[in-house]
């Protein structure tokens, strides 16, 4: 399966910022925070279309979300994922003597994830967030 | 003699079976300290803070049962603050400079600062309002927009900093002398001057217009201050004065550059012992690490340019400006140490005590607890002489100090640091320990009978360092150093009642603050609510 | 409104829209505490006295959250950070935080944002999505806006985007006729257009996507991820002046650098909006120190200012009031009796990927969404209050959930704008019965501790 080095960004997104006030349960949220926005021509180089599931993998954690064909390019070689519990998984929570963790500009590697499932956010936190 | 304190005020006699004796036989009563100028509260001081966390590093008080902790040194927080007043026996305060968009931040830093009573005057000498009308010739209504404005701030007196410079600075300018025309607006400081010190007396304002002058810190700016005090002369109705020129030791300097600066004290004192319509304030400097802010945008410019060191800058819309630089005043500093003398040269050269008084312009020229440090210089040729031997020898040989004997009496020291603030203030419950007044007392631990300031100047120092009792409304709140009580003083404002519609005046504010401001009319003035101890003074208008 | 309730918003952007049309979507009006695993209802008291226990018997409690409620709400929690000897950090702390450092170092030239709507012609947006963050920051304060020396450059937007429009109708229709499909030379977007040179109200985005707010700006620079900082230095060379021996930096060509520059430095007032592309990316704050720094020279040759893109509702009243209270304006550690101030060690993040916090106070904050995982596990292992409008993430995983009155709509107090503005905030309608605001469930919480607090010093 074709896989791409990327550098992921996260960040604010309109639809993020509605779709937070709507509640994090909701079926908007979910839609605007658990995807990747993907150059159209990354999206020809793996082999995808709009809608289909991508698996990210950094140095930190992997996360399953959908992709979606960016209209910000072109920007070969960069995804953004909005802010939420998906990029979470993703990010480098070092934050070198500065207080704060990386965000922008981590090493990514994007893959087609065609037989797995876009976690929902309850889901997301029971595999994750379980308290011991 | 006995003081007698009954509800908050003192009065002719109490019940002295019921009443709590206090002993203060060989101790020195005075009314509680009343500053006329310190920077304690509001965006800029905030943003001073915020700059920094190194001078806060140094100085921490721990929280006790009674006070909650808190970090100094040259800006502390706001509790911190108002407990080291109260140690001092200070027992009020103005806050000199208040952004008018900003009035909401100043208040609720005020109401944060216990201890004791408070006041702040709002930026009037580069509103546009202000500009428009006082060009236009329409002094009336410059007057109600004022009162409009003075009341919607909570406010207690016109402040005038750098006036028609800071306008200047907004595109990066200034204005040279009180001459130059600010641009785009086609009028001079001195009509500036000229205008809100007409506008003080309509509205019976209690304090006179306080007076930043143009050109602070430049040299040869004594000339600047010498102009700004002629220009008002001739509006002097009788005695009282009609305009304060604060910390004036940084607008007297003599010389065209850093290199051939010198002392211009002795013209300013001059002046101003020839004249009744001014008073002044120090502004003294101490030689430590301390932090400067002002209103005056491009004067905190240079001084960021001179020293190298960071500089935080915020132009408020309409309004005003402020700037904010950390500075170090060094004894072997040729400048520096010139500085240290011109405000001592004021205060010793200027003859009459009710006419200049006792500031750092806090923390500017030095943090408000070296108060007692400056005491010690007015009362004490020694400790003069002492301090002036470590500084810069050229500066030692140029100053006037050395051939100056006077040396302040307790008396006129009550005076620099409370009667006479207070009196200027227009404060009349507040300075004075007649029946009617405020029973806002300190007693310090000295015994005027048997220590001679002059030569037992640490012992002077010590005692005005920690009162050995701060009374606030007649409750005793601090001793020896210690807080007993913490306590929320009263914030005064100017209540100015016009004799004509005022609601003219707001209904044409409301039609306007869109052009000129970017937050909407309902949201500007600051309710009284707000004020945890809300204590307005009302004044009637002339018009 | 309608019945309490709110039926349309007007003159609010599109974030503001739905904060007020959807505050009583995904909320559950009485508190809650966790027993055996499962959150049931319970009263208030309760949920107060649980709370109470838990903070007063932690050793290391972070208090977190604050942005998004009023001033007076976060000067409570600061009294009760002090009282319980925790660490009270806010949501700088993930955003604007390295901003915050790098003023510390450098300091900062800025104004509020009426200055620029009177007097800036040269507006720049470095890292910064003005149209997804802060949908209203053009047409209020900026390029569209109009004011006092500049006139809105609206107008000019709108007749270059007909001509384009009018282009693209043009080469369809074109193509259409012709039958075959036009190729034109893609539109070179590395020069800078002739719009730079004009008189009025310029707009120029840097980023390293195209974002919808490169789409309004009169000139878009596109910078390579994480080289914000070498851009930045490269500018501040240039306008003191000084020879660059490269051909471009971060993927701009030196030419349009200089272009820039120049543009930079003859404008009347300019002003440098920076958003959390540079407090994220690497360099974090260096890259800010950069701007604070290019921005500071530049004041030499001409006006300029800059700004942080400050989101998160009132962060910026949080930090104000933190600072005016202890000195710092966040990551605040109490432990010690005094305020302690240093990122990196007393801050949230650094804190829970330690493991050294031992009970967790949320307010009006979602970590759990917004937390890198590591961090994110750790807050949920130690006993997890959340005061809260909504029903979050957080608040899922909690010990004791109060539900709290949303500031802004049910109830009022005060906030500061990015550019250091206070402003009221109204109540518009009555909150849900049982949701009080922050302010007094927090006076609760710390009445209560400090009654066990007491009884435990008497029973020593």
């Amino acid at each position: 399966m074709p896989k791409l080095k990327v550098s992921l960004l996260t960040g604010r997104t309109i639809s993020q910022g509605q779709g937070k006030e709507y509640g994090k349960l909701s079926e908007e949220y979910w839609r605007s925070v658990a995807v990747c926005e993907i150059d159209p021509e990354d999206m020809k180089r793996l082999e995808i279309k709009e809608g289909n599931n991508v698996k990210l993998t950094t140095g930190f954690g992997s996360a399953v979300v959908r992709a979606v064909k960016s209209s910000r390019g072109p920007h070969p070689g960069v995804v953004f994922i909005p802010y939420g519990p998906w990029a979470n998984l993703l990010v480098n929570p070092r934050t070198h003597g500065t207080g704060m963790p990386s965000l922008k500009g981590l090493s990514a590697e994007i893959e087609p994830a065609p037989g797995e499932q876009v976690l929902s956010l309850e889901d997301l936190m029971k595999k994750h967030y379980k308290r011991e | 003699m006995d003081i007698c304190v009954k509800d908050g005020k003192i009065v002719e006699k109490v019940n002295e079976r019921k009443a709590k004796i206090i002993d203060a036989s060989g101790m020195i009563v005075m009314p509680g300290g009343v500053d006329i100028h310190s920077h304690i509260a509001g965006s800029e001081v905030n943003t001073g803070r915020l700059l920094r966390p190194e001078d806060h590093f140094k100085d921490v008080e721990a929280k006790t049962p009674l006070t909650r902790s808190g970090v100094g040194y040259s800006v502390p927080s706001t509790f911190t603050t108002g407990y080291r007043y109260a140690r001092m026996g200070y027992t009020t305060v103005m806050n000199p400079a208040m952004p008018p968009l900003e009035a909401r931040h100043t208040h609720e830093e005020l109401d944060d600062t216990p201890m004791v009573d408070k006041a702040t005057y709002p930026l009037l000498g580069d509103w546009w309002f202000v500009l428009e009308y006082l060009r236009d010739g329409m002094i009336e209504e410059c007057a109600r927009h004022v009162a409009w404005m003075i009341s919607a701030t909570k406010g207690y007196a016109i402040k005038l900093v750098n006036p028609g410079g800071l306008e200047a600075w907004g595109f990066g300018r200034n204005v040279r002398n009180i001459d130059d025309p600010v641009p785009h607006f086609n009028i001079t400081p001195r009509e500036i001057i000229r205008g809100l010190c007409k506008v003080n007396q309509i509205l019976r304002m209690p304090h006179t217009i306080h007076v930043h002058t143009n050109n602070l810190g430049k040299p040869g700016n004594y000339l600047t201050a010498l102009e700004t005090m002629k220009c008002v002369e001739n509006l002097s109705k009788g005695d009282r004065p009609i305009i304060h020129v604060t910390h004036c030791q940084f607008s007297a300097f003599k010389g065209s550059d850093w290199r051939t600066l010198e002392s211009g004290a002795e013209e300013i004192a001059k002046y101003v012992n020839g004249h009744r319509h001014v008073t002044l304030d120090m502004g003294q400097v101490v030689f430590t690490d301390t932090t400067t802010m002002t209103a005056d945008g491009p004067f905190q410019y240079i001084l960021h340019q001179l020293s190298g060191n960071k500089w935080v800058n915020h132009d408020v819309e309409t309004e005003t400006s402020s700037g904010i630089v950390p500075f170090r005043y060094r004894r072997k500093s040729y400048v520096h140490a010139t500085q240290w003398s011109i405000g001592l040269e004021l205060a010793l050269l200027i003859e009459d005590p009710w006419k200049i008084f006792l500031t750092t312009d806090h923390p500017n020229a030095a943090p408000f607890t070296t108060y007692p440090k400056i005491i010690s210089w007015l009362m004490s040729q020694n400790a003069r002489k002492k301090a002036i031997g470590k500084i810069s020898r050229r500066a030692r040989r140029k100053s006037l100090l050395p051939s100056i004997e006077r040396e302040y009496s307790f008396y006129e020291i009550a005076i620099a640091t409370r009667a006479g603030t207070a009196k200027c203030l227009g404060l009349k419950q507040k300075g004075h320990l007649g029946v009617g007044a405020d029973a806002d007392i300190a007693v310090y631990n000295l015994n005027p009978m048997q220590v001679d300031p002059s030569k037992k100047y640490m012992a002077v120092r010590r005692a005005f360092g920690k009162s050995a009792y701060t009374i606030k409304d007649g409750e005793i709140v601090a001793r020896d150093g210690e807080i007993l009580k913490s306590v929320d003083g009263r914030t005064f404002w100017v209540d100015v009642k016009l004799s004509s519609a005022s609601d003219e005046v707001a209904s044409d504010m409301k039609r306007r603050f869109r052009e000129y401001w970017t937050v909407e009319y309902e949201n500007y003035p600051v309710p009284e609510g707000y004020l945890t101890r809300s204590a307005p003074i009302s004044v009637k208008a002339e018009i | 409104m309608k019945n309490n309730v709110i039926t349309s918003v007007k003159n609010a952007c599109a974030v503001g829209e739905a904060k007020f049309l959807n505050y009583s979507n995904h909320r559950r009006p009485k508190p809650l505490i966790r027993k055996n695993g499962e959150l049931v209802e319970a009263s208030l008291d309760k949920a107060i006295q649980k709370s109470a226990e838990i903070l007063a018997g932690a050793s290391y409690p972070i208090l977190y959250g604050w942005s998004c409620t009023s001033c007076e709400a976060i000067r409570v929690g600061l009294e009760l950070a002090e009282e319980i000897g925790g660490i009270i950090d806010n949501t700088s702390t993930i955003c604007h935080g390295p901003s915050v450092l790098s003023i510390q170092d450098v300091g900062m030239a800025s104004c509020t944002l009426g200055q620029l709507r009177h007097r800036a012609d040269l507006i720049i947006y470095w890292g910064s999505n003005p149209w997804s963050a802060h949908p209203r920051h053009i047409d209020r304060y900026t390029a569209f806006s109009k004011g006092r020396f500049q006139p809105s450059a609206w107008r000019g937007y709108l007749s270059r985007l007909s001509a384009t429009l009018t282009k693209k109708r043009l080469l369809r229709a074109t193509s259409l006729i012709l039958r075959r499909k036009i190729s034109v030379p893609p539109e070179v977007d590395r020069s800078p257009s002739y719009a730079l040179a004009r008189k009025e109200r310029k707009m120029i985005v840097v980023d390293v996507r195209r974002t919808r707010s490169a789409e309004l700006a009169d000139y878009f620079l596109r910078v390579e991820p994480n080289k914000d900082y070498e851009l930045l230095q490269a500018l501040r060379m240039l306008i003191r002046d000084e020879e660059l021996d490269v051909d471009e930096v971060a993927g701009v060509p030196i030419s349009v650098l200089e272009e820039i520059a120049d543009v930079m430095v003859g404008c009347e007032l300019g002003v440098l909006f920076f958003g959390v592309g540079l407090t994220m990316s690497q360099g974090k704050l260096r890259n800010v120190d950069a701007a604070l720094s290019l921005v500071r020279d530049i004041n030499q040759r001409t006006k300029f200012l800059i700004m942080p893109m400050r989101g998160h509702f009132n962060v910026t009243g949080a930090d104000t009031v933190f600072t005016w209270q202890t000195g710092f304006p966040y990551a605040v550690d109490f432990s010690h009796g005094y305020p302690r101030y240093n990122p990196g060690e007393t801050s949230v993040i650094d804190i829970l990927c330690r493991g050294e916090a031992d009970a967790g106070l949320i307010v009006a904050s979602d970590p759990v969404a917004h937390f890198p995982r590591e961090a994110v596990q750790n807050l949920v292992n130690n006993p997890l209050i959340v005061i809260d409008p909504h029903v979050s993430a957080t608040s899922l995983t909690a010990d004791v959930v109060i539900p709290s009155a949303f500031v802004g709509i049910e109830t009022e107090g005060t906030a500061y704008r990015m550019d250091h503005v206070p402003l009221p905030l109204k109540k518009v309608v009555e909150p849900p019965e049982g949701c009080l605001p922050d302010t007094v469930i927090l006076q609760r919480i710390l009445h209560e501790v400090r009654k066990l607090k007491k009884r435990e010093g008497e029973g020593n």
